[in-house]
């Protein structure tokens, strides 16, 4: 099993979700994160302008099956990008163990 | 007279009271719309207790300070008719005030004028100042300050008689000078006796950006003072005389919406942006701006105080924080310029336009404006000695709500930021 961490453009993530639902990856977390980067946005608030480095991205843990692994992440690479700077990141990471709290299944099907 | 119209006087009087009244709703909006949500229950607690605790002032003492009954000519200073109301033996008849209102009526619509002045100071010191030390002040301002000057004018005293030349007197219909100016000073020598929020200057004294929390809030405070001040300026006439009362509504509307567009198109010059808040600050100054000579001015006269109110209140807002004073709502800018830019418009355009009407304007901000700073400064002054004025750092930092109230504005509210 693994953990897929992706951090993503807000306005993307409908399009993400859904490409996500297409391959069956029906499950996963996800909040909302503020995160500082090279892209800088402009503003002027009562004739001072200023500049703030922050930056909102949403962020979503996927746990899934090995043969699962291939496809989450084709389909994230395709569905979150816009080719422009700030698109995002994805993490990969080794999981032990999942269990369904319901039932105490483990492994694969804890979690599908 | 004939008892409907003096019904009908009346009730006009009694629909402006309550538009004062509503106006504190006004301000609250506009104060917690340009502040930080960590300081919001504060504001509330703020304004809710100015209202109250102005209304019982003008109870105790300040409506009989305001109006002490000088005698013709003496050009009174100060007088003081007694604690406590009670209306007068002809206070229910057409006799009473030619017939525009009853006692009652005088009493309240004055009342709700009252609490106005510290709301102004309110919104200044914002986000900083302790809450006892507010309330303090607002207690001293509110019950002696503001009914003494009030008592020059309004109430029959010195200015009302000051005649120079053409001038028969000072002028100020509805208070850009007593009301605005007035709680205007308030603000300035608070802010300067306070200091700015931390933040608000970098190490370099290059002022920066400390962004309000809530802007439709703002906006919603902005549209109620202006339906507010349909009665602040409509309630000045008096009476329900037809002329004068639809007059001043639409010099007082001409001037908000010339107010408005002059400050965001000054501002949109000035900084190549469109910003809400100055287009909102900018209806506030041409209010303000056209209170002292609503009755006066052709609806012409009317759009040109408003359009150099709104100019007024950009380079206003920016002349405080060159000066590196720290304004939050821009009160300084509305309700003290402006103020004063209103007052001594009376002399400039108008029916009573003349060079000797604007010299007694001029004497007139000049009166507000030593015995304010003077009586503000020793009030604040003293607190600060005593008491303190401002919160700890890390009050200051985590915000007045929790440690002034250990309430939270919106316990479990969440933003969902774009």
């Amino acid at each position: 099993m693994k953990k897929v961490e992706a951090i993503i453009r807000k306005s993307k993530f409908d399009e993400v979700k859904k490409a996500l639902h297409e391959i069956e990856v029906n499950f996963f977390s996800y909040w909302d994160v503020t995160g500082v980067g090279n892209e800088k946005q402009g503003h002027v608030y009562r004739g001072i302008s200023y500049s703030t480095t922050d930056i909102q991205r949403r962020y979503l843990v996927i746990v899934v099956s090995d043969d699962f692994l291939d496809r989450t992440i084709k389909t994230l690479l395709e569905s979150a990008a816009t080719g422009n700077v700030g698109d995002g990141k994805i993490f990969v990471s080794d999981v032990i163990e999942a269990y369904r709290i319901r039932t105490g299944e483990s492994g694969s099907a804890g979690i599908n | 007279m004939e008892a409907g119209l003096f019904t009908a006087n009346n009730v006009w009087m009694m629909v402006c009271t309550g538009l004062v009244f509503f106006m504190h709703l006004g301000f609250s909006f506009l104060e917690i719309g340009l502040t930080r949500q960590k300081n919001t229950v504060n504001i509330l607690f703020k304004n809710v207790f100015i209202i109250c605790v102005g209304l019982l002032l003008y109870y105790v003492g300040g409506f009989n300070l305001m109006y002490p009954g000088f005698e013709d000519g003496d050009a009174g200073f100060l007088k003081f008719a007694g604690f406590g109301i009670a209306a007068p033996e002809n206070g229910m008849t057409p006799d009473y005030a030619d017939g525009g209102y009853t006692w009652w009526t005088d009493f309240l619509f004055q009342g709700m004028f009252a609490a106005t002045a510290a709301t102004i100071v309110s919104g200044a010191v914002a986000e900083r100042i302790k809450l006892g030390s507010f309330m303090l002040f607002t207690i001293v301002y509110v019950g002696l300050v503001y009914p003494i000057v009030g008592s020059w004018q309004w109430g029959g005293g010195f200015l009302s008689s000051l005649a120079y030349g053409k001038a028969e007197g000072f002028y100020d219909f509805a208070g850009s000078t007593l009301v605005h100016s007035v709680g205007g000073w308030g603000a300035l020598i608070a802010i300067y006796l306070l200091g700015a929020r931390i933040g608000k200057f970098g190490e370099d004294g290059k002022p920066k950006a400390i962004p309000g929390h809530n802007l439709p809030l703002t906006a919603a405070g902005v549209l109620i003072l202006w339906l507010g001040w349909f009665g602040f300026n409509g309630g000045s006439v008096l009476s329900a005389d037809p002329e004068l009362t639809s007059l001043v509504l639409v010099t007082t509307s001409l001037a908000a919406a010339a107010g408005g567009v002059s400050a965001f198109l000054t501002s949109l010059i000035a900084y190549k942006n469109y910003d809400l808040t100055m287009f909102l600050n900018g209806i506030l100054g041409g209010l303000v701006g056209i209170t002292a000579g609503a009755d006066q001015m052709s609806p012409n006269e009317a759009v040109i105080i408003g359009v150099l109110a709104g100019i007024i209140i950009v380079l206003g807002v920016a002349l405080i924080d060159k000066l590196k004073l720290d304004d939050p709502v821009g009160a300084v800018a509305v309700h003290l310029i402006c103020g004063i830019w209103g007052t001594l418009a009376v002399g400039i355009f108008g029916q009573l336009a003349s060079f000797d009407q604007f010299l007694v304007q001029l004497a007139g901000v000049g009166a507000a404006a030593t015995f304010c700073s003077v009586t503000g400064f020793i009030i604040l002054f003293t607190i600060k000695k005593v008491a303190g004025l401002r919160v700890s750092e890390q009050e200051e930092m985590e915000g007045l709500d929790i440690h002034e109230h250990g309430m939270d504005a919106y316990a479990d509210f969440r933003m969902n930021q774009h």
